[in-house]
């Protein structure tokens, strides 16, 4: 079928008041939880998935997409006013953009990041329609053996890129893929890792480990260290831009989408490397680089470009082939699969209404955000006066309501705590916990299909790299484990480092590695 | 024997330093002013930044009022601050700022004013933001 012919169907399905309304919901509960350092769209969805058993899989998903895309919008309100990322992805915008408000530029650094947002988000979801329905047609032609090959290298990429450490990455992803394991098998029936608990036999349920991990962990690390400061939000009326400003804008912007949209496909792309780069070029190409550290426009808009359009790649691969390369991508897989969605190429065949509906909403609900978010930055900023410990405790409800009423099951409650003091020592001893999640998503169905490739094979394991896309992703995932070893000798090989004097870090660009390194 | 002033960065903070500066030359004594924050919010516009304490603190060595601040994020609730500030300092008059507020809003809203009119063993002086 056409492409547009289906998008405007989706426009149809998504266009209804209670979807219009679902998609409300979502971008306003986005941008809550953006706004807010410490609570991130993973966890809010999570946290909703119980409550969205009682909805159509179309509304529940328009929701989902709302709190993605908000997510990334509110995050940057927090880098700007407060000097403190709301998200992870929103590191970069504290750099230039508090600077910006600091000089009584708030309102166009709100600006800037909001219409940017907007501009990118659009790109990237027009993007997502022209991409997703070609890597379709080309993964239905891949056999098990291809599929096991591109999973595995999405967990190795995302467990191997991504994090200061790889011994602390690979060992979130054994838990995960451990987590994963409990339960029957489900070619031979025998139990594994239940420890003769009945209970544990149909395995762990994913909603009760997302939100375990994300939540309960999340609330509880926060809780444990939460440094007493009172810091002042930067005044700010309403956003705007100067003609000066849209001039310096818009290529920065266009520039930030086209890094950000392929490292959102990528797996392990995620959104906090485009945004760097998108800051790095930008303060290459600048016209004006001695403005740089002390409040540039083009710091904000590319780097805030650049985390919306990673949110609209993420979709790509999440849509066309079941990866989930980020935290929210990975729960809200997660949510497909509770629905009964058997995620994978075939979804576009299978559900085109659920799929185009969604794809479809996000243009909604990157309008949506646009409206809400400029008129409104200032009251989102009020947010930041709630105390604390009532967002916490308040978490921490929701999580035991949640995962109580999955199954109605006491025993369940068990397993959040459990699971909620695993995601506390996760992040107490520093390890990263989306490979933990992707493996656990992921972990089941890796193994249905490298099950499959070998009864296809009858057993034989050759019939792993019987396929060339196989072999490639081999190749690919070879260099990834190698990269280290070949990295060091080929600083070896070059007897001399090289230090431009331009390649020497800002203050700027150091704090911000020292962040993502903390 | 001291004046305690509870101090927020609005008109109603002001007003109450105003008459605390007021008291506190008619009582010849030391005045102290108090601004702290439970810390717990990422953000309240109650705790002062350093540049509106040091222009309150000018403004007392103008008037030639004796003085001392205690401006701290303490983790207590700022009406116990004010109450332990009283206490140490031996207290003859506490001043506050207090806001109007509808029956609507006292229900939902704590209000340090309201606790420490409660809780003081010594007297207090509530003011009020001038009209405007």
């Amino acid at each position: 079928m056409d492409v547009w012919a289906s998008l405007l169907e989706g426009f149809a399905n998504a266009a209804t008041p209670e979807n219009l309304l679902y998609a409300l919901v979502g971008v306003i509960l986005g941008t809550a939880v953006g706004v807010l350092p410490g609570l991130g769209p993973a966890m809010t969805v999570a946290l909703l998935l119980p409550v969205t058993y009682a909805l159509e899989p179309t509304s529940a998903f328009i929701m989902f997409a709302g709190i993605y895309y908000g997510g990334m919008y509110g995050g940057s309100t927090t880098s700007i006013l407060l000097n403190t990322p709301g998200e992870s992805s929103s590191v970069v915008t504290a750099i230039e953009g508090n600077k910006m408000a600091k000089s009584g530029r708030a309102s166009q650094a709100l600006a800037t990041a909001a219409i940017g947002s907007f501009v990118a988000g659009t790109i990237g979801s027009i993007l997502l329609v022209l991409c997703a329905p070609i890597v379709v047609e080309f993964a239905i032609s891949l056999g098990s053996p291809s599929y096991f090959a591109i999973m595995v290298l999405a967990l190795i990429a995302v467990t191997a890129v991504l994090g200061s450490s790889r011994v602390r990455g690979f060992s979130a992803l054994g838990l995960g893929l451990a987590v994963g394991l409990v339960g029957m098998d489900p070619v031979s029936g025998q139990s594994r890792l239940t420890f003769g608990e009945p209970l544990l036999a149909d395995g762990l349920d994913v909603v009760v480990v997302a939100v375990a991990i994300f939540a309960v962990g999340e609330a509880l690390w926060v809780a444990a260290h939460l440094r007493r400061t009172a810091a002042h939000v930067i005044p700010v009326g309403r956003p705007w831009m100067g003609r000066e400003d849209w001039g310096r804008s818009w290529k920065p912007w266009l520039r930030g989408t086209a890094y950000g949209f392929p490292f959102g496909a990528l797996p392990a792309g995620g959104a906090e490397i485009p945004t760097f780069l998108s800051y790095v070029t930008e303060k290459r190409l600048s016209k004006k680089p001695e403005e740089f550290g002390h409040g540039a426009i083009e710091g904000v808009a590319g780097p805030e470009a650049a985390n919306n359009a990673s949110a609209a790649g993420t979709l790509v691969p999440m849509l066309s082939l079941g990866l989930p390369t980020n935290a929210t991508a990975a729960v809200m897989l997660a949510a497909l699969v509770q629905y009964g969605i058997q995620p994978g190429p075939l979804l576009f065949d299978r559900e085109p209404q659920l799929v185009w509906a969604l794809i479809a909403s996000l243009f909604i609900g990157n309008t949506l955000l646009l409206l809400i978010n400029l008129p409104l930055a200032p009251a989102w900023a009020k947010l930041l006066q709630i105390p604390r410990p009532y967002l916490y405790a308040g978490i921490l409800f929701f999580a035991t309501l949640g995962a109580y009423s999955v199954n109605l099951q006491s025993f369940d409650l068990a397993v959040l705590l459990v699971l909620g003091a695993l995601g506390f020592a996760m992040r107490r001893y520093g390890l990263p916990v989306l490979p933990l999640v992707i493996g656990l998503i992921l972990g089941p169905r890796i193994e249905q299909q490298l099950r499959k490739s070998l009864q296809l094979s009858s057993g034989e394991w050759s019939g792993l790299w019987s396929e060339p896309v196989a072999i490639g992703v081999y190749v690919v995932i070879g260099l990834i484990l190698a990269w280290p070893l070949l990295a060091r000798l080929l600083r070896r090989s070059r007897a001399v480092p090289v230090t431009a004097s331009d390649d020497t870090p800002t203050e700027a660009e150091q704090e911000l590695v020292d962040r993502r390194n903390r | 024997m001291t004046v305690v002033v509870g101090y927020v960065p609005n008109p109603e903070g002001e007003a109450a330093v105003t008459h605390a500066v007021r008291e506190a030359r008619a009582r010849r004594t030391k005045l102290v002013l108090v601004n702290t924050s439970r810390g717990d919010a990422l953000v309240d516009p109650r705790y002062a930044f350093e540049d509106q304490l040091a222009a309150i603190e000018r403004r007392l060595v103008e008037e030639g009022v004796e003085h001392t601040s205690v401006h701290a994020i303490t983790g207590t609730e700022p009406a116990l601050a004010i109450l332990e500030v009283a206490d140490t300092h031996g207290a003859e008059l506490i001043v506050l700022g207090v806001r109007r507020r509808s029956p609507v809003g006292k229900l939902i809203m704590g209000s340090t004013a309201q606790r420490v009119l409660l809780e003081a063993t010594v007297p207090v002086l509530a003011v009020k933001a001038p009209r405007q």
